[in-house]
């Protein structure tokens, strides 16, 4: 039969029409894919990894994502909701699009178990999924036995991280609004490596920000476990000094043991014990659940390890993991933009395998993280990391990269931007 | 031939043009690296510069310009130099050759 012939037939008077053609072949398509990916939480890392998973396989991978949260919501600019700048519809998207526009099935759902020698993902409600390769985005789970105090629900409760975006988030916005003015408001930063090495620094300016115009009488007091600021040091040391004098202190070498929950008090390995009217505890922080049962966090039991062309498990095969939960390369920060692009190398590596063909040899990231000093100034950080042959990791590119040279209403804008940008990018 | 034969038929004529698809092209994963801010497919979000359909040789001086100073930006000066000229040239064409936003 010619072509011509065949669609001749169809369109002189089939019952079927071209609707009916149309999903006859959609349907076929998805049974003759070249392969099943699930892809284990929607973050930065895996939502992204689920889009360009489709458009680089040009639609011939079946794509599953499994996420429990109706919506994404982001962390970057949620440190902006905490300050009463920006609200949580501004930072929350529909996850729809990923599966009107590209295909991808969603399952609202949690993952409980992966069973790398039957290929399958179980799940909370119930169920299995099975899976050529699986790629894991876990992001991080908090080390509450480091915290002995934080154990029961009611210290969770009282004493916050909003490090998740989320009910969170909104919490601890509520707690700033109760406190009195002239309370302290303290935030306790863990030994790095932790999630968005700047982010801590931004909510002190933006809490700052907020008791500035609202309750001037009170503190910022920021407890740092390591020896100094973790990123763009001299740009906040500056705004601390030119917007915050005297709302904001900052004292090193402060590493939390426990915390009374009760009394809102913060005890510390060396130094006197420190009580405060909102406390803000950012625990240690390891690979998510998920990771560290499936045996993923093969270092230190903590963060896993990958091969970086394919983001593949050192240890389980045909798993793939992305974002927070990777043990970094040198200077990699453990952010959503360097999540977003972790998913689309792994993407890429992962459509290759299925079909049969080498992954792209040549990993390269750009990466670039903005930071509001101000509700409207903004600085950056930017590098550019390079995949190394010979020593098999991510390396930045000597020469390349920076900070801002100072802070910038126009940074400002481009920081939304930025927001607006990956967002579509990752979800849209 | 049935009906649905001659449909699973044309399927398979499509899906097999499909399959033949060459591999991932590793500009393609390069280009995606700047979607972050640039947008997907370099199709920007409202407040960052769109790159898809631009004049390949205008956007190729422009990093170039970057990379080497003659043009001052917030961060582009930087993560210009991560990147062979060789690159810039190769992401140029890719976004040139990309359809404008609608």
């Amino acid at each position: 039969m010619q072509r011509r012939q065949f669609v001749q037939t169809l369109g002189a008077g089939s019952a079927l029409g071209a609707t009916g053609l149309m999903s006859g072949c959609a349907s076929m398509g998805g049974g003759a894919s070249i392969g099943k990916v699930v892809v284990v939480g929607g973050g930065y890392g895996g939502a992204t990894a689920a889009k360009y998973l489709r458009m680089f396989s040009e639609g011939t991978v079946d794509v599953t994502l499994v996420e429990p949260n109706a919506a994404f919501v982001s962390c970057p600019i949620s440190n902006l909701v905490v300050g009463g700048f920006k609200n949580m519809a501004d930072i929350t998207t529909p996850y729809d699009n990923l599966q009107a526009r590209h295909g991808v099935k969603l399952v609202k759902d949690m993952v409980t178990a992966i069973d790398p020698v039957k290929k399958v993902v179980k799940l909370a409600g119930g169920g299995e999924l099975p899976y050529d390769r699986v790629i894991v985005s876990p992001g991080i789970d908090f080390m509450w036995e480091t915290l002995p105090g934080m154990a029961s629900a009611a210290a969770k409760d009282q004493v916050l991280h909003a490090w998740k975006a989320g009910a969170q988030t909104v919490a601890l916005r509520k707690q700033l609004e109760a406190m009195p003015d002239g309370g302290v408001y303290a935030i306790s930063i863990p030994q790095a490596p932790y999630r968005c090495p700047p982010g801590p620094y931004e909510r002190a300016c933006l809490v700052a920000a907020y008791f500035k115009k609202a309750k001037p009488k009170s503190k910022v007091i920021i407890f740092d476990a390591n020896d100094d600021v973790q990123s763009k040091k001299g740009l906040f040391m500056k705004a601390w000094a030119d917007h915050y004098k005297g709302i904001i202190e900052y004292r090193p070498k402060h590493k939390v043991v426990d915390v009374d929950a009760a009394t809102n008090t913060l005890k510390f390995e060396f130094n006197d014990d420190f009580k405060a009217g909102v406390v803000n505890v950012l625990p240690d922080m390891r690979a998510g659940d998920i990771a560290v049962k499936t045996g993923l966090a093969t270092a230190n039991k903590r963060w896993c390890e990958i091969d970086w062309q394919t983001h593949e498990s050192v240890a389980v095969k045909n798993v793939h993991i992305l974002g927070d939960a990777l043990q970094i390369a040198p200077l990699m920060p453990k952010s959503g933009h360097m999540a977003n692009q972790h998913a689309k190398v792994c993407a890429a590596a992962v459509v290759s395998l299925l079909q049969g063909k080498a992954p792209p040899a040549l990993p390269l990231y750009a990466n670039t993280c903005y930071s509001f000093v101000t509700e409207e100034d903004v600085v950056h950080v930017a590098s550019v990391h390079r995949y190394d042959a010979e020593k098999k990791t991510m390396l930045v590119v000597p020469g390349a990269g920076g900070v801002s040279s100072a802070a910038s209403e126009l940074e400002g804008r481009y920081a939304h931007a930025w927001a607006r940008n990956i967002w579509a990018d990752s979800l849209a | 031939m049935k009906l649905t034969s001659r449909i699973l038929l044309g399927c398979a004529l499509a899906l097999g043009a499909t399959l033949a698809q060459a591999q991932v092209a590793q500009i393609k994963v390069w280009a995606a690296a700047c979607a972050n801010c640039h947008g997907t497919n370099g199709q920007a979000q409202p407040g960052m510069e769109s790159l898809a359909g631009k004049d390949k040789a205008e956007m190729l001086q422009k990093m170039l310009d970057f990379k080497t100073g003659r043009k001052p930006a917030t961060l582009m000066h930087q993560l210009s130099k991560g990147y062979s000229d060789e690159q810039l040239a190769e992401l140029a064409a890719y976004f040139a050759a990309q359809p404008k936003k609608q």
